[in-house]
């Protein structure tokens, strides 16, 4: 595995087939959702959806960031990042906090709230299949090339030379490039964003660095704080301990007077 | 009058066993159904009010670490009889949010991992780490009140002299997983309304328990006092008062200029849900507080001191919950409100907590006290317990 893989969706070739929607349950193995797969919406059991916003088809799914939210908040590491670009979750370390759901900037992560032994679930671009060299099922079923898969830096090419070469049809940004600080899905779309139900206004920065400001301030505290209050202790002893010296002196001159 | 205050009793012995008993029902549905069954809690609200708890568990236990550090570290001998309520308030407040852990976590049975699995980067594993260490430290700070008992001399002696190092780790524990709890909201920008976002919520979250915390005692002191009809220690709590006051208007100095400076002050002139809940909890929780106990004739008024208390706990509480239910709620798209099987177990717990409290205080020498024999004008003895150092 040499390149980190990703995956780009294009909404102006997305023709709302559902071909993605049900290859992913076929291959995690899901049960079906909802009668109408327009209507679903992601859940325990549901890793991608398609939204519609009249003619345009939204595809909903991880978006594997490069500095995952839910890798660093994990508190017993169950979510990693794969060498292919994924981001992966192991069901027998989670222990249900839930703070990866909390912490999700696209708020994915689901929970198997109707289990006595829930898992978080979600997306995991089919690793599996990149590491025996096949691709996501979600690519493969797809008729128009509208996921279309590949490595990461390619695909950001790709989505460059789209925009460019067709500025017309297209947004001039590519959702996903900068977003929480950069993911392996990226989306072209021809119109803003926000009007296909993606979360605007995501800091550039990843996310995980918010939390490293302070967590980084956590060796000074504790070394000025013991040093503090070390000290404190040793000088109001100090000065108790003078005090009472000096009582015991005034007391010895008073009896001495007397 | 004897009879009265013997149904009074009874009345809330009732009480107490119906909470209880629903609260076991709920536990019971919650590990043989699971969460969704039993909370409103969802993919969009995956934390509510039992995190909230959490939230207010461990603050209003703030007295364990400050107290401590001003009696063991400020040698400031004048606080000691307030140290072990601090402590023992402590202890039960940390047991209690273990307690609501063991019920929130969707693997409870998984609670060890972190202990093993490690991820340095996470707030979470560091809260965890934390709030078991500092547990720790609060059962060896209280120890010697349950070996004195006993007569354990030898186990006292040891923990006597390793006293100074662990109160100082214990105000190093408190002070990192305190500020953490708000650290947890670093990395939600987007989802916490603005007036409550800010990148110093740890420092918020501190300066704020420290107040709580303190009040806490003054309540505790002060219902202590009436139910077991002793005299209160008024120039003790009211210094405490003074303490309260300071950190209050440190906070809120604070708070005001990290919001105008980080340019929100729009926020604060729109008028929403949001905004109200705000004012409420600044007015509820800094500004009456301030005013009540601002003035030296009113903090030596018990009364006062007790409702000014009272105040400041009301303002924390609803900060918390601000900070992690109704903050959240407007971007999460759904409305919460914590179900049946939620709220019954939290009350449980919190009436399990109060009467592990209670018989602690009975059994064991929590607070301190001398007799004092005051001659009534007709000269008769009356005697009369106050609570005295030791």
């Amino acid at each position: 595995m040499s390149k980190t893989k990703g995956l780009l969706f294009d909404v102006t070739l997305c023709i709302g087939c559902g071909a993605c929607y049900d290859a992913c349950k076929q291959k995690n193995k899901l049960p079906k959702t909802n009668q109408n797969f327009l209507s679903d919406h992601l859940s325990a059991n549901t890793f991608t959806v398609l939204e519609q916003y009249n003619e345009y088809y939204a595809r909903k799914l991880c978006m594997h960031c490069d500095e995952p939210s839910c890798v660093s908040v994990c508190p017993v590491g169950a979510f990693s990042k794969s060498k292919t670009g994924a981001v992966l979750y192991d069901g027998d370390k989670c222990i249900g906090c839930r703070y990866c759901m909390q912490a999700c900037p696209h708020k994915v992560p689901r929970y198997e709230w109707g289990k006595t032994q829930p898992r978080v679930r979600k997306c995991n671009m089919c690793d599996d299949r990149i590491k025996e060299g096949k691709i996501p099922a979600c690519a493969e079923a797809c008729p128009t090339e509208a996921t279309l898969f590949g490595d990461i830096d390619e695909l950001v090419e790709v989505a460059k030379r789209r925009i460019k070469e067709n500025k017309r049809n297209y947004y001039p940004h590519i959702y996903g490039l900068d977003e929480a600080g950069g993911s392996h899905v990226l989306i072209l779309s021809p119109v803003p964003f926000e009007q296909l139900g993606y979360t605007p206004h995501l800091p550039k920065e990843p996310m995980p660095m918010l939390t490293m400001k302070a967590m980084e301030k956590i060796p000074p505290v504790v070394g000025v704080g013991g040093i503090f209050l070390g000290g404190m202790y040793w000088l109001t002893k100090r000065k108790n301990q003078i005090a009472k010296e000096k009582n015991e002196i005034k007391k010895e001159l008073q009896e001495h007077e007397n | 009058m004897k009879t009265n205050s013997l149904l009074k009793f009874t009345f809330w012995k009732i009480v107490a066993v119906i909470i209880i008993v629903a609260g076991f029902i709920s536990t019971y549905y919650r590990f043989t159904k699971g969460l969704g069954a039993t909370t409103n809690l969802s993919d969009l609200v995956p934390w509510g009010l039992w995190i909230g708890f959490d939230f207010l568990g461990v603050g209003l236990a703030a007295a364990g670490f400050t107290i401590a550090a001003t009696v063991h570290i400020f040698n400031l001998h004048r606080f000691e009889p307030i140290v072990r309520p601090a402590i023992l308030t402590a202890f039960i407040g940390y047991s209690l949010v273990v307690g609501l852990l063991v019920v929130d976590l969707g693997r409870p049975e998984n609670f060890w991992h972190p202990l093993v699995m490690w991820n340095i980067h996470s707030v979470m594993f560091e809260i965890t780490w934390c709030i078991i260490c500092y547990t720790t430290v609060l059962m060896l700070e209280f120890a010697p009140v349950v070996l004195e008992k006993f007569n354990l001399k030898a186990p006292i002696k040891l923990l006597k002299k390793i006293s100074i190092p662990i109160v100082i780790a214990g105000v190093l524990f408190s002070t990192l997983h305190q500020s953490s709890f708000g650290s947890l909201y670093l990395i939600v920008p987007g989802r916490l309304y603005p007036l409550w976002y800010s990148s110093l919520l740890p420092v918020h979250f501190y300066i704020s328990c420290i107040a709580a915390g303190i009040s806490m005692i003054i309540f505790e002191s002060y219902i202590n006092a009436r139910a077991f009809n002793t005299g209160l220690r008024l120039n003790i709590l009211s210094e405490l008062a003074v303490v309260v006051v300071i950190v209050l208007a440190i906070e809120f100095i604070l708070k005001i200029s990290d919001l105008l400076l980080s340019g929100k002050f729009n926020y604060l002139i729109t008028l929403n849900m949001e905004s109200f809940l705000f004012y409420l909890e600044i007015i509820i929780g800094t500004f009456l507080p301030i005013i009540l106990l601002g003035s030296k004739r009113n903090r030596e008024n018990k009364g006062i001191l007790f409702i000014g208390a009272i105040c400041v706990i009301c303002g924390f509480i609803l900060n918390r919950m601000n900070v992690c239910m109704t903050g959240m709620a407007a971007s999460s798209g759904v409305s919460y409100f914590p179900s049946f099987d939620e709220i019954s177990i939290t009350f449980m717990l919190v009436v399990l907590a109060m009467i592990a409290f209670n018989l602690v205080v009975q059994n064991f020498q929590v607070f301190t006290y001398t007799e004092e024999h005051v001659i009534q004008e007709n000269g008769v003895v009356e005697t009369k317990k106050i609570i005295t150092s030791e």
